[in-house]
C-alpha cells in the first residue's frame, strides 16, 4: 500500500528549481532514502511533502495518504501533519522547544490531533516504552536529555500521533557513531513490526545502507539515479553515484561520512 | 618600512547600508524637514525677530489664525516662529552630544576591544559604573550642580551617554581583532595604531552609525525634559521643552502655546526613531 | 549555578560601589559652597565655620569619600536642605508612591506590549505589523512632561472624567483612615478592604500611569515582536508546524516563552527609566513620590536629596538587573542547569 507519493514535483524559489522530483512512492513496511550532498535537495523535497516549505513555489502532485498536499485546505494540511506523516529533524535538541518538558509537547501535539486525558497519557507512554525509553523522560526538558534519547522521543511523537508515514530528515548525522545505530535499530524495527513508512534523508551512505529498501540519489535539485537499494550499491549507473560510492571505504559497515559541502537550503520558517 | 596591501575591508559594511530600506528613507526624509527648518528658519520664519528676546505684549495669547499659524504666547511672540528657531536649539545639542559622547566612547571602545586585557576590563568597569544610571537621573544630577544653560546640557547628557558607544564598539572591535587579515597585518610587522586605524575603526563604525541615530531621539527627549524642569535653556532661547513649562499653566485656556512645542519635539524624535530602526533592520539582513 | 550566582553578586557589589564614589564626585562638583546653602546667605563667619566642619568640608577629598561611603553604610544619607529632614526618611517615604506608579505602568506596558508584539510578529510585514512598529517607535518618541500636560488638560480637566491630580482623596483620611503595611497605598488599601481608598487611588493612577506605560509599551511589543520572529524561525517551530500547529498556535503557545527571556531583562532596564521617566509626569499630577521630591530638592539647589535619589535609583537599577538574571532561570530551564 502506498502511503507517499510525489509525482512531477518541482520547488522554486523565483527563477530557480531547487528541487525537481519526477516519481517517488514509499509504501508500508517501506524504507526509502534519499541521498546526496547538502543542497541536493532532499530536505527540501521531505519538506515539500507537508507542505512545509514556506515562501517556495511547489508544482506538481503530493500525495499522503488520500490527501493531495498541494490542492488541501490550510486546516487540513494541518491536520494530517503529524497525524498522517510526522518529521524527524536532524539536530535533535534544537528540534525540541528549550522551555517545554518533552510530556508537555507530547500532550499538546495529542490534544491538537483529539487525543486527550486519560487516554493521551496512556498513548504517551505507549509510544515511549515502543522507542525503548523510560515514561519517566516525559518529565525532563530538552537539555536533560542526551541527543539519541531526543531523536527517539520524536519518533515516539509520531507514533503517539498514529503517523504511518515517518520524515527523518538526517537524524543520526548529529549523534555519535554508536548512538546512530541505536535509532537506526529502532527505525527498522518499528517499519518492520508496525508496517511505518520512512522516508529518510541522509548524506551518509553507509547508514542508508543498513536501512534502506530503496535509493533515490540526488544533485543539484534533480534525481539522477532510483532503484532497490541493493541494485544501487551493488551497480551504480550513474558516474556521480560511483562517486559517492567511492568516497565511502567498507560498505555496508559504518564508515566516515560524506562532507558536508555546497550551500545551505532554504527552509520552512525562513524568510525567502 | 612600506605598508603591505591587505584586503580593502572597510567600505564592505557601510554598504549595506545603502540599500533603500522604506522606513529608513521615510525617517531621513522627515529628518531632513527638522534639518532644513532648523538651517533655514531665519528666512522661513514668518517673524524671525520673535526667535529672541522681542515681545509684543499687545499681542499676547492670540488664538492660531492666518497671522500667526501657531497662535502667539504670554508675551506675544509667533509660536511657530520660535518652533522654528527651537529646532536650532535641539539638533545643535543632539548633534553636539552624539559627536562628543560617539568619539569618547569609540576611542575607548576600540582600545578596549583591541588591546584587551586590563584596559578591557577597567574600561568596561566603569561603562557599568556609567550605565548604572538611567541617563536622565544622571544628567539630571550634573545638570543641578552645574549653572543652567544649553552646554549644561550638553555635557550633561554626553556624560551619560559615551558607554553605550564604548560598549558597543569593544564587541565589534574584539572580534574584528581575532580576524585573519588582522592577524596577517600583526604578523606582517604593521604597527599597531594603523591597524586600528585602517581595519579595526571602519568595520566598527557602521553599528555604532545605527546606534547613533537611534539615539537621536532619545537625546531630544532628555533635552527637552532638562529644560523643562528648568535646568537647561533659558530666556529668551527659543527651546522646545522650555516652551513647554512655560506655558503649562495656560494648557487649558491656550492650548497652542504647548501643543506645537510639544509636537515638534515628538516629531523630530520619531524622525530619528524612524530612521534609526530602518537601518538597523537593514544592517541586520 | 553557585559560581555563577557568586560572580553575578560580586559583579553588582563592584557596580554599586562605583555608583557611590560616582555620586559623591558629581556632588563635590558643586560650585556654590554647601555650607552656604545650609546655613543660609546672612549665617555669620561662625555660622559658616560650624556648617563647614559638621558637613566635613575641611576634610582632604579621600577622607570626605571615606566618611560619606562609612555615613551611608550607617543609615546616614544625610540632611535634606529643603525639607530638614534625614534624607533617608524623605526617600522611604516618597519611594513607595513611586513604586506603585511604576508597577502600574509596567503592568499596562507588559498587558498592552506583549499581545501587540504577537500580532505584529503573526503578520509580519502586513499592515497589523506596519501600524503595532509606527505607534510603538510613536510612544517611545513622545515627550513624557508633554503626553502628561495633554492627558490631563483632556481627561481630567477638560472632560473630568479623571481626577487631576494627586494620589487619593485626601478627605478619605478622616472619613476612612488607611493602615499602613507597605506604604503603598494601593496595596495597603485592597489587604485591608478599604475600598472607597482602593478606587480613589485607581482612579488617580490611571492617568499618569498610561502615560509612564507608553515608553515601555512601546519597547515591550518592539521587542516581543523580534524575539518572536526569531524563535519562530528555529528547528523546534518548524517541528511544532510539522505536529499540525499553526502559526498562531506555534508563536502563543511554544514560541512565546522562550522569546519572552529577553523581554523580561528589558524590564529591569526600563523599570529604572521609567522611575525617572515618572520624575516629570509625577510633578505634573502632583504624586507624592520620588518624582516630586527630586523635583522639589532641584529647585532649592538641595544636593543631599538629589544623591539620595540618584543613588536610590541606580542601586534600584543594579538590583533589578540581578533579580531578573536569577528570574531567568525560571523561565528559561537552560540557565537554570547553569
Amino acid at each position: 500500500m502506498t502511503l507517499l507519493s510525489v509525482r512531477d514535483l518541482a520547488v522554486r524559489i523565483g527563477d530557480r528549481v531547487i528541487a525537481s522530483v519526477p516519481e517517488l512512492d514509499v509504501c508500508a513496511g517501506e524504507c526509502v532514502a534519499i541521498v546526496g550532498e547538502s543542497g541536493s535537495g532532499k530536505t527540501t523535497t521531505l519538506l515539500a511533502t507537508l507542505g512545509l516549505t514556506q515562501g517556495a513555489d511547489v508544482s506538481g502532485r503530493i500525495t499522503v495518504g488520500d490527501v493531495d498536499v498541494l490542492t488541501a485546505s490550510p486546516a487540513r494540511l494541518r491536520e494530517i501533519r503529524g497525524s498522517r506523516a510526522a518529521l524527524v529533524m536532524q539536530s535533535p535538541q534544537a528540534a525540541l522547544n528549550p522551555t517545554m518538558r518533552l510530556g508537555t509537547l507530547m500532550r499538546r501535539a495529542l490534544a491538537r490531533h483529539g487525543v486527550k486525558g486519560a487516554d493521551a497519557r496512556e498513548r504517551a507512554e505507549e509510544a515511549v516504552r515502543a522507542v525503548l525509553l523510560d515514561p519517566e523522560i516525559l518529565r525532563r526538558h530538552p537539555h536533560q536529555v542526551s541527543g539519541g534519547q531526543a531523536q527517539r522521543f520524536a519518533i515516539a511523537l509520531a507514533l503517539a500521533l498514529g503517523a504511518q508515514v515517518v520524515l527523518a530528515d538526517e537524524p543520526t548525522s548529529a549523534l555519535d557513531v554508536t548512538v546512530q545505530a541505536e535509532v537506526v535499530a529502532v527505525l527498522r524495527r518499528l517499519r518492520d513490526e508496525r508496517g511505518l513508512a520512512v522516508l529518510l534523508v541522509s548524506h551518509d551512505l553507509a547508514l542508508v545502507s543498513t536501512i534502506a529498501d530503496r535509493v533515490v540519489v540526488m544533485r543539484d535539485g534533480t534525481v539522477v539515479e532510483s532503484g532497490p537499494a541493493a541494485e544501487v550499491f551493488a551497480r551504480p549507473r550513474d558516474p556521480y553515484t560511483r562517486e559517492l560510492i567511492a568516497a565511502v571505504p567498507e560498505l555496508p559497515e559504518a564508515g566516515p561520512a560524506l562532507p558536508e559541502v555546497g550551500p545551505a537550503l532554504p527552509e520552512a520558517g525562513e524568510d525567502l | 618600512m612600506t605598508t603591505p596591501a591587505l584586503p580593502a575591508l572597510r567600505r564592505t559594511p557601510l554598504r549595506r547600508l545603502a540599500g533603500v530600506d522604506r522606513l529608513a528613507v521615510a525617517g531621513a526624509v522627515l529628518l531632513a524637514v527638522v534639518v532644513l527648518a532648523a538651517l533655514l528658519a531665519p528666512w522661513i520664519a514668518p517673524y524671525p525677530e520673535d526667535g529672541g528676546s522681542a515681545t509684543h505684549p499687545l499681542e499676547a495669547l492670540l488664538p492660531p489664525s492666518g497671522a500667526h499659524w501657531f497662535g502667539t504666547d504670554q508675551v506675544g511672540r509667533d509660536v511657530l516662529s520660535r518652533v522654528l528657531f527651537g529646532a536650532r536649539t535641539s539638533l545643535l545639542i543632539a548633534v553636539a552630544v552624539l559627536a562628543v559622547s560617539g568619539v569618547a566612547g569609540v576611542v575607548l571602545g576600540v582600545v578596549a576591544g583591541y588591546a584587551g586585557g586590563w584596559a578591557r576590563d577597567v574600561i568596561m568597569r566603569v561603562t557599568d559604573v556609567f550605565l548604572a544610571f538611567p541617563a536622565l537621573l544622571l544628567s539630571l544630577a550634573l545638570a543641578v550642580v552645574l549653572q543652567p544653560s544649553v552646554t549644561t546640557v550638553i555635557v550633561a547628557i554626553a556624560v551619560t551617554w559615551w558607554p553605550w558607544y564604548a560598549r558597543l564598539t569593544a564587541s565589534v572591535a574584539a572580534s574584528v581583532a581575532t580576524r585573519g587579515f588582522v592577524d596577517s597585518a600583526r604578523c606582517l610587522g604593521v604597527p599597531a595604531p594603523l591597524i586600528v586605524l585602517r581595519h579595526v575603526l571602519p568595520n566598527s563604525l557602521t553599528p555604532v552609525l545605527v546606534q547613533l541615530s537611534l539615539d537621536g531621539g532619545g537625546v531630544i527627549l532628555t533635552a527637552a525634559a532638562l529644560s523643562y524642569l528648568g535646568l537647561g535653556a533659558h530666556e529668551p532661547t527659543p527651546e522646545w521643552g522650555l516652551m513647554v513649562q512655560q506655558g503649562q499653566t495656560l494648557f487649558t485656556t491656550d492650548w497652542w502655546v504647548v501643543t506645537f512645542p510639544g509636537l515638534a519635539i515628538l516629531v523630530t524624535a520619531f524622525a530619528f526613531n524612524v530612521l534609526g530602526e530602518g537601518l538597523r533592520a537593514r544592517l541586520a539582513r | 549555578m553557585p559560581g555563577y550566582l557568586i560572580r553575578r553578586l560580586g559583579q553588582a557589589v563592584l557596580v554599586v560601589a562605583g555608583v557611590i564614589v560616582l555620586t559623591f564626585a558629581v556632588m563635590r562638583l558643586v560650585p556654590g559652597d554647601p555650607a552656604v546653602a545650609y546655613a543660609g546667605p546672612k549665617a555669620t563667619a561662625a555660622e559658616l565655620a560650624e556648617a563647614r566642619r559638621r558637613f566635613g568640608l575641611d576634610d582632604p577629598l579621600p577622607v570626605q569619600l571615606w566618611n560619606y561611603v562609612r555615613d551611608l553604610l550607617g543609615g546616614d544619607w544625610g540632611t535634606s536642605l529643603h525639607t530638614r529632614q534625614p534624607v533617608r526618611d524623605d526617600l522611604f517615604q516618597a519611594f513607595p508612591a513611586s513604586l506603585e506608579l511604576v508597577g502600574a505602568a509596567l503592568i499596562i506596558a507588559l498587558v498592552a506590549g506583549i499581545p501587540l508584539g504577537i500580532a505584529a510578529a503573526r503578520y509580519k510585514g502586513r499592515l497589523p505589523d506596519l501600524s503595532v512598529r509606527l505607534s510603538s517607535m510613536l510612544a517611545v518618541s513622545v515627550p513624557v512632561f508633554w503626553l502628561a500636560l495633554a492627558l490631563q488638560t483632556v481627561f481630567a480637566s477638560g472632560l473630568g472624567w479623571f481626577p487631576v491630580a494627586g494620589e487619593y482623596d485626601a478627605s478619605l483620611d478622616r472619613t476612612s483612615p488607611l493602615h499602613l503595611y507597605t506604604n503603598i497605598t494601593a496595596v495597603d488599601a485592597l489587604i485591608t478592604g478599604n475600598w472607597p481608598i482602593l478606587t480613589s487611588t485607581l482612579s488617580h493612577l490611571v492617568l499618569p500611569a498610561l502615560v509612564i506605560a507608553a515608553y515601555p509599551a512601546g519597547v515591550v511589543a518592539q521587542m516581543t515582536r523580534a524575539a518572536l520572529i526569531e524563535e519562530s524561525s528555529r528547528d523546534h517551530a518548524r517541528l511544532e508546524r510539522a505536529l499540525g500547529f499553526g502559526e498562531t498556535a506555534v508563536l502563543t503557545r511554544f514560541a512565546l516563552r522562550p522569546a519572552l527571556n529577553p523581554v523580561l531583562s528589558l524590564i529591569a532596564l526600563v523599570f529604572a527609566y521609567s522611575i525617572v521617566n515618572g520624575f516629570l509626569v509625577e510633578a505634573v499630577f502632583n504624586w507624592p513620590g520620588l518624582g516630586r521630591y527630586a523635583a522639589d530638592s532641584i529647585r532649592s539647589l538641595d544636593t543631599p536629596a538629589i544623591a539620595g535619589v540618584t543613588l536610590l535609583v541606580a542601586v534600584l537599577y543594579v538590583v533589578a538587573n540581578l533579580a531578573v538574571d536569577l528570574l531567568q532561570g525560571v523561565v528559561d530551564p537552560r540557565v537554570r542547569a547553569r
